[in-house]
């Protein structure tokens, strides 16, 4: 049944359907090639040496007895890459986060890597490496990183932001600050002040699959990767940068991804992969460990937090403020000030400020992981929310109505709102039969909303019709959950031909130009209009080529469900020409028909989302068990919405497992204490229940001026707040 | 290292290839046999990804020893459909959108498979803990549960047949 489409003035045949996936088969029977699934002749195996330390200076590493070990092709530190110091500073981060570079920074951190001709020999040349390390002391709190007192992880940092600038190292890398307002007379007006701190642990992406490659590199300097990447491009251009090479000459190709929630964004070990193929000019498979995933592969920040909120009696927000202190790892990040732009951006606030602190500490680079940095600020402010509520005697969820951000709202972080789906979210929160269930002894119910900008970038894709009228579209964005037949389902309604005609395939990145990496939802959004001007593009050239069938001006031709027309009267009598049809002309008409389409997607909507979590704590042992767990979401148009639905529960999940189970344990040591799944708990299946899900389509000015399926992305939301809401309560009585 | 030959069936053909004495069963399906299905997400034992059924119990290849299939009958994911035909798992995972990587599938349908075969007649609860040992991030395990109870009625019907 065509999904229904109230929000926007358009009909779809196609968009909306809740088809089978075009690479469901592949999937299912264990066809489809993964990071750690191909090989080449020839390949060699790599694996990588890591610091035992949280902290410590690299004094010397005796490479010798591993090189001469039979079987050993290549063994690389940092002195094996160039050196870009005093070079582009966010590059060299890169770099030393590959390859630790006379400091290792966080247990876990690369020194040394090996290239040998099979696993054990591998090993064996691992433990052969002498790495004399003296250790330096540490930090993993974000709050002890702070201190003037703290062990400084980076010393060329000179906090940004703040005025005058730091003449001293520390480890705090920015401030930013958001709001607008005047906070003191917003407080004074209040007639109820809450204010609570708050701590979050960090956790990881978690994804299945851990990082593999396969990297081939000659001396030549021409060279091919496969990885499974939320961005072959970036990758490729990270790459090139780092190594010295010619972008065009280094092809990235990316394999299924099993997993990235934003921790592929990033790399991590692929530079060390092309650089061990260089040297032994061999094939090199490099694939992580979990203990290597946790322990060097970015999870999201852990966190300290101060929020105050102030209102009237009647529920009004009169002022509201964040002091947020973000741990981004040993490398500057920006996940402080990410915090600070979506605390507040629920809500419509006279008075507001944000402040965001990005601090160092001896812990693995932060990744982006699922609207980055927005779960843990949203935690805090909901947190924060529920207990004004309490202390109002309101309803909290009405409490949140009454302060909603609108359309032309002017958000905390600073643009002013079109139409938005906040409001929507919680009414439908209030509307639904969720609410209303029964609630026994030691069962409690939280409410929490969330934000998240989105994103669209630059694209490419290319769309190629067959001489049979099939289509083949070649996307630069990483399907990372469906997104496939979602390119396929909008070729297809553009087109006006069946879904089954069109088989959508992802470019390596010397078939197309440009795609920004999969990331801040902009897979299906951006690549989705890319596909629609793409199609239009070769409807064009099937109007030409059908003008030229039917011996009429191109003016006179229409397109209109799969096939063109020619338009007036003295036209009448001619016939309708399929796109099958046009197609197979092509070749006495002029050749190959396509349309191509380049495009930084711009336009892309805000979204919000509203969770309702029941859960029962009991008394005497802590343990929480997920009741109900419903999530309403602004998707702007669901393209595929069994996929929408999916992303949804599974952020849901993710942010279920972070509020319950999932955190890194540092010991005193500085060492990270459960890198693997036993420890590490994520949830499990007999952890949840059936999650219900609600796509709300806000319109917003996008779908007008694209005027097709597209406002917002099916995006992902992660919400632990409704859930730890609740827990925090349990603890604190 | 001395290698050791073994000679076992693999999705019902016979099979033989020399490991070394520390090489797990999966790394011998993906690296010697070719076959990539079953996957290596921890190696540990604790996320299901490289589920497989030795003999008819599901175990974790990633801790089983390539030595120990020696005349056992090994089934993977590469042996769950016959010829054209899906087993109504797979359909049934591809209809109800049960996976979104995709990387967990295959050892979640070789897990579910070995539990319907044993019985497909079970409550929700109880096929929640049976399948509690496949890790999957992606769809929160709603559309894979769905999925497999779908399947169930569909095994059920066909055994009544």
């Amino acid at each position: 049944m065509p999904y229904d489409t109230s929000y926007t003035d358009q009909s779809f045949s196609r968009v909306g359907q809740r088809v089978n996936r075009p690479d469901g088969l592949e999937k299912v029977t264990g066809r489809a090639k993964y990071g750690a699934d191909m090989n080449a002749a020839g390949q060699l195996v790599g694996k990588i040496l890591r610091s035992p330390h949280a902290h410590a200076l690299i004094k010397k590493i005796d490479t010798s007895k591993a090189e001469k070990l039979p079987g050993v092709k290549a063994v690389v530190t940092a002195d094996d890459f160039p050196d870009h110091s005093g070079g582009d500073r966010g590059m060299l981060d890169i770099l030393e986060n590959c390859m630790a570079r006379g400091r290792a920074l966080y247990d876990g951190h690369a020194v040394a890597a090996v290239a040998a001709v099979d696993e054990t020999t591998a090993r064996k040349a691992l433990k052969l490496i002498k790495v004399q390390y003296k250790k330096l002391p540490h930090v993993t709190d974000v709050d002890e990183a702070m201190k003037p007192s703290a062990p400084v992880v980076q010393d060329w940092i000179r906090t940004r932001g703040v005025d005058p600038a730091p003449t001293s190292g520390s480890n705090v890398h920015q401030r930013s600050e958001f709001g607008h307002g005047d906070l003191d007379a917003g407080f004074a007006e209040a007639d109820v002040i809450v204010e609570k701190s708050y701590k979050t642990e960090q956790t990881h992406q978690g994804y299945i699959e851990p990082h593999a490659c396969l990297a081939t590199l000659g001396p030549d300097g021409v060279g091919d990767l496969w990885v499974t990447t939320q961005g072959h491009f970036t990758f490729r251009n990270v790459c090139a940068n780092l190594l010295g090479l010619d972008v065009a000459k280094l092809k990235v190709t990316s394999s299924e991804i099993g997993g990235g929630f934003g921790g592929k964004t990033h790399v991590w070990m692929e530079p060390v992969a092309l650089q061990l193929s260089r040297k032994a000019n061999r094939p090199v498979k490099l694939v992580m460990s979990r203990e290597e995933v946790f322990k060097a592969t970015g999870p999201t920040s852990s966190t300290s937090m101060d929020i105050k909120i102030g209102a009237t009696k009647d529920g009004r927000i009169t002022a509201a403020s964040a002091e947020l202190r973000y741990q981004c790892g040993a490398f500057p990040g920006i996940w402080g000030m990410l915090g600070a732009m979506t605390a507040w951006a629920c809500y419509d606030l006279k008075n507001v400020k944000a402040v965001g602190f990005d601090v160092l500490c001896n812990r693995p680079k932060v990744a982006a992981y699922r609207a980055p940095s927005a779960p843990m600020a949203a935690f805090g402010v909901e947190s924060t929310i529920d207990l004004l509520a309490a202390e109002l005697g309101m309803d909290a969820l009405e409490l949140r109505i009454k302060n909603a951000a609108k359309e032309g709202t002017r958000a905390s972080y600073g643009p002013v709102y079109g139409p938005i789906g906040i409001g929507p979210t919680l009414d439908a929160v209030k509307n639904h039969p969720h609410m209303k269930k029964r609630l026994g002894k030691n069962q409690g119910r939280g409410v929490a909303c969330g934000f998240w900008f989105n994103f669209g970038g630059q694209t490419c894709t290319d769309l190629n019709v067959s001489v049979d009228g099939t289509v083949n579209l070649t996307v630069g964005t990483v399907d990372v959950g469906g997104s496939k037949a979602s390119l396929a389902l909008i070729a297809a309604e553009e087109l006006g031909i069946p879904y089954e005609q069109v088989r959508v395939q992802v470019g390596d990145t010397a078939s197309l130009g440009h795609n920004d990496t999969t990331e801040g939802s902009r897979g299906t959004f951006s690549s989705g209009m890319a596909t629609i001007f793409a199609a239009r593009n070769a409807i064009t050239v099937l109007r030409e080529r059908a003008a030229m069938m039917l011996d009429v001006p191109v003016d006179q031709v229409v397109w209109e469900d799969g096939a063109a027309r020619a338009t007036g009267k003295k036209n009448s009598n001619l016939p309708q020409l399929t796109l099958k049809e046009i197609a197979g002309k092509s070749p006495t008409t002029g050749g190959p028909i396509a349309g191509h389409n380049e495009v930084v997607a711009d336009g892309a909507g805000v979204s919000f989302a509203s969770h309702i979590c029941d859960v029962e704590v009991d008394p005497e042992t802590g343990a929480t068990k997920i009741l109900r767990y419903t999530v309403v979401q602004d998707a702007g148009k669901a393209i595929h919405p069994d996929y929408v639905e999916g992303q949804f529960q599974g952020g849901a999940a993710q942010g279920i497992g972070w509020a319950l189970n999932e955190e890194y344990i540092y010991g005193k040591d500085g060492k990270l204490q459960n890198p693997g799944f036993l420890d590490y708990r994520i949830p499990v299946c007999s952890d949840l229940p059936f999650i219900d899900t609600e796509i709300l389509e806000i319109l917003t000015q996008t779908t007008h001026t694209v005027c097709v399926a597209l406002a917002k992305p099916p995006s992902c939301r992660l919400w632990q707040p409704s859930v730890m809401r609740f827990q925090t309560q349990w603890v604190s009585e | 290292m001395s290698g050791v030959t073994v000679t076992t069936t693999v999705n019902g053909d016979p099979v033989q290839y020399v490991c070394t004495a520390d090489e797990s069963l999966l790394d011998v399906l993906r690296n010697r046999l070719n076959m990539t299905g079953s996957k290596e997400g921890c190696g540990t034992g604790d996320c299901g990804a490289c589920s497989i059924t030795m003999d008819g119990r599901l175990v974790c290849s990633c801790l089983v020893l390539g030595a120990e299939a020696e005349g056992r009958s090994i089934e993977t994911v590469e042996g769950l459909s016959e010829g054209g035909e899906l087993q109504p798992l797979q359909e049934k995972f591809i209809e109800h959108a049960a996976f979104q990587c995709g990387i967990c599938s295959p050892g979640f349908l070789v897990a579910a498979k070995a539990l319907l075969d044993r019985n497909a007649n079970q409550v929700e609860e109880e096929y929640r803990y049976a399948l509690a040992g496949n890790l999957c991030r992606c769809p929160g395990y709603d559309k894979i549960l769905r999925a497999v109870q779908d399947a169930a009625k569909v095994m059920r019907r066909k055994k009544k047949k």
